[in-house]
């Protein structure tokens, strides 16, 4: 979650959803995503709203965390209640971060538990967490996945020592085999969270970190090109020259590296950034971001989406404490999206998925997007065989200028 | 009159009778026909914005009257003289205008294009048959584009020139379109102060903000049919086989401290002069005449001139009439396609440096696309200089996660927005900056920059 919020309209106090949340809430599905904002240390590319652990204090404070996030939850259930949401059992539920391991399992399970206790989980419901690979023991991952959960996504990053230090990671690389087989020990599922393109990474290194990970067996793998955020350490070490430029064409290579040996090992992409063994094992509650989906956002500054209506918590774990204890609403700024809006969204999120976007209805869109179809499978951006069947599905040339497509694909 | 005036020392005044009997003495009487068809000389006007155009005249033959229709006889336009009057200084209106006075006209009229300076008017009841003579037409020399940043204002821009026309005889201009720049005017000037101060008056009193395109001189292009083409564009070059090119020349007087004379020689003869001579007016000053060609000192001459005379250089020139000169138009493809606002014509001697540059500038200037687009500079169909620029590989988001939608929404609307202000040269996304600063002058592009 990147750290600056968007400038919205305001939020009401009660939180209340206008009638707009409530529309055919019955056909999406309901997921939750509860942020936790600690980090062992801060990493230089981060631009996440986290803290260290001895940043804060009251309750906002990394002991009393896991009763403020609690105090949201039942908050959350109480609003939809109120804003005349049918109740829908929770199909996914994702923990991030921060680094959620850097609580307590317990802290986390007793989240889950009351997140359970307001909606309850459908059968066969997902539950993730994120998890650095120093931050987990056999016995807290056995307690996670008797709490419930059932995905653990590791943030290994790189295998290579040179690039782990640029990202100020402090594991060693030799520790994500060991932590992958005590997930699998307890049951759960595992992906692999990969960066590419840090500044100093060669492609060699950048070929090494995907063999090692692939050598893991892990049922699913996110790769990511690095961001150099404004405001972070990374973006003052690379305006100062210490570091070299993140170069575009490098990022593009390795893309193309990450997707042939991934797609080799047996896994198959689905999501720009994301592959999986099976399509079982891709991650429901990122596809219901990108499917238009309703979830809450538990934690400071978390987003949430709720049938068109999308808002934000105030960003400072204090502010957000605070509004909790006085029995306000979290939320910071909100957008009500109308039906153009939510078009717009639909392509830009719908094109990144190897389901694609239905062609079909994109003649809501007026002439151009339909018209755009037919040069983009001429320059190779779109597959012809889908287009065929009706749906816009990315080329591996298409994936790498996905938002060039989308702006070809929405009127001016 | 006399008695208007009070404490008056008594010296300037009796200086003052002398002075106005000389005058009497000297100033010839007027000669003109009192009986005669009217004939008056416009001089000036001016536009009033509660009263339309004000027309100053000289009446040469006999007498202009309030509430007569009058004729300009050079547009043949018609009008009813609502006030004639005289400058008192200010204006007072008169029963008439006879032989010999000089006043001023108002007929109500809003364009000010009927109101030409030179021109004759008469007596619509009593014509007279002959115009004046009127003045000689100032000619211009330096020829430049001048388009509004902003498309809409070039209704502004066009009332905002013929207002300027008025009282500037020399200002020509006419209406261009460029793909790049959209609808402007090509604007002929009498040098480049003239231009500067054109460009100025325009920004500052219609509050327009302007792009003006490299100046450039008027060619006399023979074609080998023995056709003459005069071009102010490179656009306006013709295609056919030329058998010559003339060029507009100047005469050039810089005068120095003697320690620049080795940097101005040197200048001078890198923009193709011909030294005329050279006289020391002092130990240490220094008068050094060139014969140059215009086009060689319309661009950045002044600026290196001073630069490299540390500021202590001067430049004076006058038009010296013409040359026959090895001319070529240089012309800039984007993927084949031939972009005509970045033409110029120049010396072979220097096309290939042209060419050069401005692939090299195009090259940084454009935004990459996702197809390569090379960039060529020919003449004719002879390619001098090329450079490409490679394609885009890689343009999305690899995070897109829940919190990020909005933000990514919102990206997505702005480069919406800046894909609307590119144009599009073919299938190549221009944006419109790279034209202005190709097309405009260095100094400009250097202010932009600070």
């Amino acid at each position: 979650m990147p750290s600056v919020l968007p400038l919205g309209d305001p939020a009401p106090p009660d939180g209340l959803l206008p009638a707009q949340a409530a529309e055919g809430a019955g056909q999406r599905a309901f997921g939750l995503y509860v942020h936790i904002p600690f980090c062992a240390v801060r990493c230089g590319y981060c631009d996440f709203n986290t803290y260290t652990a001895t940043e804060l204090g009251g309750g906002a404070s990394q002991d009393a965390y896991a009763a403020t996030a609690v105090s949201e939850v039942e908050f959350a259930g109480r609003v939809l209640k109120e804003s005349g949401l049918p109740e829908r059992p929770l199909s996914t539920v994702f923990f991030g971060g921060g680094t959620p391991t850097l609580l307590p399992a317990e802290d986390l399970a007793r989240i889950l538990t009351a997140a359970i206790g307001a909606w309850g989980l459908q059968p066969g419901a997902e539950v993730t967490t994120e998890a650095n690979p120093d931050s987990v023991t056999p016995e807290s991952l056995q307690l996670l996945a008797d709490a419930g959960f059932t995905r653990v996504s590791f943030g290994m990053q790189s295998a290579v020592p040179h690039v782990l230090k640029v990202l100020d990671r402090t594991h060693t690389p030799s520790r994500v085999p060991e932590v992958v087989q005590w997930a699998r020990d307890a049951g759960l599922a595992v992906s692999l969270d990969l960066i590419y393109g840090t500044p100093g990474e060669s492609l060699e290194d950048w070929r090494y970190s995907l063999e090692t990970a692939l050598s893991y067996d892990p049922d699913h793998i996110s790769a990511y090109a690095l961001i150099v955020e404004d405001g972070t350490k990374l973006a003052a070490q690379i305006r100062r020259g210490e570091v070299p430029e993140i170069d575009d064409d490098d990022h593009a290579a390795k893309y193309e590296l990450a997707d042939e040996l991934i797609s080799a090992a047996g896994l198959a992409w689905y999501e720009v950034s994301n592959w999986s063994r099976t399509p079982g094992q891709a991650c429901r509650h990122n596809l219901a971001y990108w499917r238009g989906d309703d979830w809450w956002g538990i934690g400071p500054g978390a987003h949430s989406h709720v049938g068109g209506v999308r808002w934000w918590n105030v960003k400072h774990p204090t502010a957000y404490a605070n509004r909790l204890g006085a029995g306000v609403s979290p939320a910071a700024g909100r957008e009500t999206l109308d039906t153009e809006t939510r078009n717009v969204e639909r392509v830009m999120l719908e094109a990144r998925l190897n389901s694609g976007l239905d062609i079909p209805s994109l003649g809501g869109l007026g002439d151009t997007g339909r018209h755009a179809v037919a040069g983009l499978i001429a320059d190779g951006l779109v597959d012809p065989a889908a287009a065929f069947k009706g749906r816009l599905v990315l080329t591996l040339k298409g994936r790498l200028l996905a938002d060039a497509v989308v702006r070809r694909i929405l009127p001016d | 009159m006399n008695s208007d005036i009070r404490n008056l020392d008594l010296n300037l005044l009796k200086a003052l009778d002398a002075l106005l009997d000389r005058v009497v003495r000297t100033v010839p009487a007027p000669t003109g026909d009192v009986d005669g068809p009217a004939r008056a000389m416009i001089f000036d006007s001016v536009y009033d914005a509660y009263r339309g155009v004000v027309t100053y005249v000289r009446m040469v033959d006999g007498t202009l009257r309030p509430r007569e229709q009058v004729v300009m006889m050079s547009t043949g336009s018609k009008h009813e003289a609502l006030e004639v009057g005289v400058s008192s200084p200010e204006p007072l209106p008169s029963k008439g205008l006879g032989v010999g006075e000089v006043g001023y006209l108002i007929t109500g009229v809003k364009d000010v294009r009927l109101s030409k300076v030179g021109d004759t008017v008469t007596n619509l009841a009593k014509p007279a048959t002959d115009s004046l003579p009127g003045y000689a037409d100032a000619k211009p020399m330096v020829f430049s584009g001048l388009y509004p940043l902003d498309g809409t204002d070039y209704p502004v821009l066009r009332d905002a020139l013929e207002k300027l026309m008025l009282n500037d005889a020399a200002l020509v201009y006419e209406p261009e379109t460029s793909a790049a720049l959209g609808f402007g005017f090509r604007v002929g000037f009498l040098g480049l102060l003239h231009l500067e101060i054109t460009r100025e008056r325009l920004e500052r009193e219609y509050n327009l903000d302007l792009i003006s395109t490299a100046p450039n001189v008027e060619y006399e292009v023979t074609l080998e049919d023995k056709r003459v083409v005069h071009v102010t564009n490179p656009s306006e070059y013709p295609t056919g086989k030329i058998a010559e090119v003339r060029e507009p020349m100047v005469s050039a007087t810089i005068l120095a401290p003697n320690e620049f004379v080795g940097a101005i020689m040197e200048l001078c003869q890198s923009r193709r002069g011909v030294m005329g001579g050279m006289d020391y007016l002092s130990e240490d000053r220094v008068e050094i005449r060139y014969r140059l060609p215009l086009a060689e000192i319309v661009f950045d001459f002044f600026d290196i001139l001073k630069s490299k005379t540390r500021g202590y250089g001067s430049l004076d020139w006058k038009a010296d009439g013409e040359q026959v000169a090895d001319l070529v138009k240089v012309d800039i493809m984007l993927q084949g396609e031939q972009v005509d606002a970045f033409s110029a014509i120049t010396h072979r001697d220097k096309a290939y440096a042209y060419g050069v540059m401005m692939t090299g500038k195009l090259r940084e200037l454009i935004p990459r696309q996702q197809f390569e687009v090379p960039i060529q500079a020919a003449i004719g169909s002879r390619i001098i200089a090329r450079e490409s620029i490679r394609a885009i590989r890689k343009d999305v988001l690899a995070k897109c996660y829940g919190g990020d939608i909005t933000r990514k929404r919102k990206l997505l609307e702005k480069q919406k927005e800046g894909k609307k202000r590119m144009k599009m040269v073919g299938r190549v996304e221009v944006p419109q900056e790279a034209f202005i600063a190709a097309l405009t002058t260095d100094e400009s592009k250097d202010k932009a920059k600070k």
